[in-house]
């Protein structure tokens, strides 16, 4: 059936008004094959198999875009959780596997390498413990390397221990850096319950359940739903919910026909489609002037929860039934850095941290890109990883945490991280101590939820 | 098979569009299917399916639509049709 003139126009809007895009084709490759005793050879294995495999991806995403006229913004890699391969490294060994990644990623024009990664969420293997010791250090020292490190589960509860570990390496990667404010902590991503497809950075790898390679898409468009919302101010929520559904609808199915032309064309298998409205500081292309325009006054006030279920529930509805292969996190990110509706609610004292972890209750992912005063103490920091690691637990869903410490800076003061990060206003954190629960150790056991066999 | 491409044509409405921008098309050899246009407060908005099976590279036929773009002041693109059929149809 022809297209009718509206559709094309509607289109065209979406794309040139509305900030329409392709988030992301992320190219997942294992790295299981490269593992070796002898470094060297290892380290040269996981360099050529890297930068063979993804040596077209960016030329040929490029030329996808233009053919079709819809922006791809990232093209990015996710590797094998690195820590499986390093055996018997040292932590050196691992620092400069990590140079190695990095160099990988500007040698073929990427802009994110994700999987610098460890599953810890049961127990530390030797292999996972050196990439541990490395993280400060190879976080402050690479440039688009990311790191992931998968703490909790439900099926295995929350290794307390790791997540002790997490604060304090937390802490030391904002010290490594400080001179940047802290950016280090922006590209380390501590999870409960991953995902092993997921194609968004910083917690994009490789997951163990995948093949040798696989080409994931993620999908954006805050803009678009917002401006869809405002074509109906009087709507009610059902319908609200309708209008946010369809809209999903579209976007994915534009994402899936481009990622699948790029898998083609790149001759990989296609993965999986991951609808996720992650904002950006672009005007109006923002997760929260959705929840404002559903009926807020600002985002973090009363109401804002059941606005942001609704919402991400609609939009995981629409993607459904979009896409042969959902999978990722699919939903909605609230990084408050990278969205400047998230900026104004807590500049306006609208928004406060404890709102957001509540919100990580009914979104996609955690606490994403927040600024923290400079004096946390690691305890602290590791005491908000095992609370969200605790809501994730519970209710069977991926949670995350991405803090930054700004070293130097005090609540109220506001940090600028450059680029697609964004800016964010410092948040304080509850001055009382958290120290003996996080010093007892061992491991919250998994919940009542992980028994379903 | 057939590969289709969508032309929009957006701006300022004003004497010649269609001729320079058909023309750009002629001398590329691109055959037009279907044609509708309207003009909206003085905007003119003109879309266009073409033909691009014989086409190897949909970036030439953007390039050479440039000097159009520049001298009339319009924004033209080009998107394989596909796009649109995903978008708008089940």
């Amino acid at each position: 059936m022809a297209i009718a003139f509206t559709e094309i126009q509607e289109t065209i809007r979406m794309v040139q008004m509305e900030s329409l895009d392709i988030r992301t084709v992320t190219m997942g490759i294992s790295l299981r094959d490269c593992a070796d005793s002898d470094f060297q050879k290892m380290k040269q294995r996981v360099y050529d198999k890297i930068t063979s495999y993804a040596a077209e991806l960016k030329p040929v995403a490029e030329q996808v875009e233009k053919e079709y006229g819809v922006p791809i913004i990232n093209k990015r890699i996710a590797v094998s959780p690195v820590a499986e391969i390093l055996g018997n490294a040292t932590r050196q060994e691992a620092i400069e596997l990590a140079r190695t990644l990095d160099k990988a990623a500007v040698d073929l024009g990427v802009d994110f390498i994700g999987g610098f990664s460890a599953l810890v969420h049961k127990g530390i293997a030797k292999g996972d413990q050196v990439l541990l010791d490395a993280l400060p250090e190879a976080l402050s020292v690479t440039e688009r390397v990311c790191s992931s490190i998968s703490v909790a589960t439900t099926k295995t509860g929350i290794n307390m221990d790791a997540v002790k570990q997490m604060g304090q390496i937390i802490k030391q990667t904002a010290e490594n850096t400080k001179d940047r404010n802290g950016i280090g902590c922006a590209k380390l991503v501590i999870f409960c319950n991953p995902v092993e497809d997921n194609p968004f950075m910083a917690g994009a790898f490789h997951g163990a359940g995948e093949g040798e390679v696989v080409l994931s898409v993620g999908v954006s468009g805050p803009g678009v739903v917002l401006n869809a919302l405002k074509r109906y101010p009087d709507a009610d929520l059902g319908q609200v919910s309708d209008i946010i559904k369809k809209t999903a609808f579209k976007i994915t199915r534009a994402g899936e026909l481009l990622g699948r032309e790029v898998a083609d064309r790149l001759n990989v298998p296609f993965g999986i489609m991951d609808l996720s409205l992650a904002p950006t500081n672009a005007l109006n292309d923002s997760v929260a002037e959705i929840l404002e325009e559903i009926g807020l006054e600002r985002v973090g006030t009363h109401g804002t929860i059941a606005a942001l279920a609704l919402m991400n529930d609609a939009v995981k509805k629409g993607g459904a039934m979009a896409s042969s292969y959902v999978g990722g996190l699919s939903g909605a990110f609230i990084p408050v850095s990278e969205d400047n509706g998230m900026i104004r609610g807590i500049e306006d004292n609208a928004l406060s941290l404890s709102k957001l972890e509540a919100m990580t209750c009914v979104c996609s992912v955690g606490l994403d890109m927040i600024a923290l005063t400079g004096d946390v103490t690691p305890e602290t920091l590791s005491a908000i990883i095992a609370d969200e690691s605790a809501i994730g637990m519970i209710n069977k869903k991926t949670t995350a945490v991405r803090v930054i410490p700004v070293i130097g800076k005090n609540e109220g003061d506001t940090v600028e991280f450059g680029g697609l990060l964004g800016r964010a206003p410092v948040m304080g954190v509850n001055p009382y101590s958290s120290n003996k629960l996080i010093n007892r150790g061992g491991r919250i056991p998994a919940p009542l939820q992980a028994l379903i066999n | 098979m057939q590969k289709r491409a969508i032309v929009s044509v957006v701006g300022k409405d004003q004497v010649g569009i269609i001729a320079k921008v058909t023309n750009v098309l002629a001398d590329n050899q691109v055959n037009i299917l279907d044609i509708s246009q309207t003009i909206l407060q003085d905007f003119f908005t003109m879309m266009m399916l073409v033909d691009v099976s014989d086409l190897s590279d949909l970036d030439m036929l953007q390039n050479n639509f440039k000097s159009v773009e520049t001298s009339l002041g319009l924004k033209i693109s080009i998107q394989l049709e596909d796009v649109f059929q995903a978008m708008h149809r089940v």
